[in-house]
């Protein structure tokens, strides 16, 4: 009799649900924390909080469509508090692609361990900045300038905060 | 079709997504939002998040006033005497500059120049940003409730920091100088060039159309030039960092801003700039000689050059604001008075010339200097944008003065 598996366990694949003030504040606080640690310390802009919100919940809830539109909601909303200069959609686009990788990657890996949390945040910020270099420099013609040493560190910054940041969310989780 | 709506659900759904959003981008890149219209969604997502930094940033700034005001008072003795210290220099300054700025409203006067004054100002708070690498937008916790509208100039007391964009009714959006929209009137302090000040988007600043065969050294001072009618003549921008060879014959100018446009906290909104020629009885009583000896044939008015290419002020030409000066006051006028301690700490009337008193002894009015003046140069070039040296220009309308 052939084998017929997944990658994962039947514990892996679980699906999680929230609840739904969960998943209205979450995002909310994401951004708003976002938004304001900038004032203090610019270079701490480099963290994506809202990218990491948009992962968490699409590998938890494991539904490309749910991690579809939770990414573009959240980076519509990101997309919102952006100057006359960042036109409307360029986070939503790229947090939907991430949103609809995630949740897709979600169902195939074990993504529950740090160590595998670790490596696809690092992974999804290169995806993530790409999509937003190839929008705003592809589709916008913006004046984007792309730097490796760049994404590099800011996907260090991001795996290592993400961690300890999905490890946090881990407590509003339902089965 | 419905099974391959089924079975590519998943991807069906991505695509219509981001179509969506393609074309929603398309249409603002088409047709940007015109001053002062704000999209609905920035409105949502400006009111769902400010009230949380306003009530944070002010806990915030209470906490910090009372630990530093009422707990942490380490060293504040020390800080205290050294303050006191700095204020006392800084009053001997004042003394000084004060009758610069007086000379500098006589002249005025007389040649009609007008001035730009702040009427008003609106201290706000820095409560938050973008929160994006790119774009570099700052929300003040001031609003249209406190009169803030597009356009107005925002400042610190070290530098400009930028204009305010979009406005809700308790909050604004300020463009900074290093935002790549921004576009700021500037001028290089002392070789009085200007140009446009520029953001990019990695933050930099740089100062641009500035012909390449032009001297400019790193470290010059960058002021705002009024272009804009945005920021008044003569804020403080940043001194110039590096200079380089641009495209197209102009030099590429690196300028760092004066004012910490990472770690703003506290900023003024201009909202009321006049625009007027400075008031006549600011300047005290005039004497009838003076008028008297602008009317006189043979008066020189032809401007002296110094070797730094500037122009010298005539006595006979500045006899009229000379005049200008209160008889008992003795410090006349600065432009031909010099304080006797180069360091300006001197600045008593006691110390100062009339200069009607250096005119009458020195037969040649341009070199009329004290002897123990300092290497500084008569005050020629008027406060702020006035490139035109008074010597040069006759007053026309002196009875216009009080007498």
């Amino acid at each position: 009799m052939p084998f017929r598996g997944s990658y994962t366990s039947r514990e892996q694949v679980a699906v999680y649900e929230f609840n739904w003030l969960v998943l209205i504040l979450i995002p909310l606080i994401a951004i708003f924390v976002q938004a304001f640690i900038a004032t203090k310390l610019r270079w701490l802009a480099v963290l994506d909080l809202p990218m990491m919100v948009v992962i968490f919940f699409a590998v938890a809830r494991r539904n490309p469509v749910s991690g579809c539109i939770t990414g573009a909601i959240i980076g519509l909303l990101q997309d919102a508090l952006g100057g006359p200069s960042h036109p409307i959609g360029m986070y939503g686009i790229t947090n939907t692609v991430i949103g609809y990788a995630a949740s897709s990657l979600g169902v195939k890996i074990d993504v529950e361990n740090p160590g595998s949390r670790f490596l696809i945040t690092y992974v999804f910020l290169f995806v993530h900045e790409a999509v937003y270099y190839g929008v705003g420099h592809g589709l916008l013609r913006q004046p984007l300038q792309w730097s490796w040493s760049h994404v590099a560190i800011a996907g260090l910054a991001n795996a290592v905060v993400g961690v300890f940041v999905y490890h946090l969310l881990d407590r509003f989780k339902q089965r | 079709m419905d099974t391959f709506l089924g079975r590519y659900k998943n991807l069906v759904v991505l695509a219509a997504i981001l179509f969506a959003q393609i074309i929603a981008l398309a249409v603002q890149v088409r047709r940007p939002s015109q001053a002062g219209e704000t999209r609905l969604i920035r409105v949502w997502a400006i009111a769902s998040v400010t009230p949380f930094e306003k009530a944070l940033v002010h806990t915030q700034k209470w906490m910090r006033d009372k630990w530093t005001g009422y707990v942490y008072l380490r060293n504040v003795h020390d800080e205290n005497a050294q303050l006191r210290s700095e204020i006392e220099h800084m009053k001997l300054e004042q003394a000084r500059l004060d009758e610069d700025a007086k000379m500098a409203r006589r002249i005025q006067t007389l040649l009609a120049f007008k001035e730009q004054y702040l009427e008003s100002t609106v201290a706000a708070q820095v409560i938050g940003t973008s929160g994006s690498d790119q774009s570099r937008v700052l929300y003040i916790d001031k609003g249209s409730d406190d009169g803030i509208k597009p356009d107005m100039a925002v400042i610190t007391p070290t530098g400009i920091v930028g204009k305010i964009v979009q406005v809700s009714p308790s909050s604004a959006q300020v463009l900074p100088i290093n935002d790549q929209l921004s576009g700021v009137g500037a001028a290089l302090k002392d070789s009085r060039l200007q140009g446009i000040l520029k953001g990019a988007a990695n933050g930099t600043t740089t100062l641009q159309y500035i012909m390449s065969d032009e001297p400019v050294k790193p470290g010059e001072p960058v002021i705002t030039s009024g272009g804009d009618r945005i920021f008044p003549k003569g804020l403080q921008v940043g001194t110039v960092a590096s200079v380089e060879p641009g495209k197209d014959l102009f030099l590429n100018i690196r300028v760092i801003p004066s004012a910490r446009l990472d770690r703003l906290e506290e900023v003024l909104v201009i909202t009321n700039i006049q625009t007027r020629v400075p008031d006549a009885s600011d300047l005290g009583p005039i004497r009838a000689s003076d008028i008297l000896s602008q009317r006189l044939p043979g008066v020189p008015v032809t401007p002296a050059v110094d070797a730094a290419g500037n122009a010298i002020t005539q006595p006979g030409a500045m006899n009229t604001g000379q005049g200008s000066s209160a008889p008992g006051n003795a410090t006349g006028a600065p432009g031909a008075v010099k304080p006797a301690n180069p360091a300006g700490t001197g600045l008593g009337q006691g110390v100062t010339k009339p200069a009607g008193a250096d005119a009458a002894k020195k037969p040649n009015p341009t070199t009329a200097t004290p002897a123990t003046t300092p290497a500084k140069q008569p005050p020629t070039a008027l406060p702020h944008g006035s490139n035109q040296a008074p010597a040069t220009t006759k007053p026309k309308t002196p009875e216009a003065l009080p007498q």
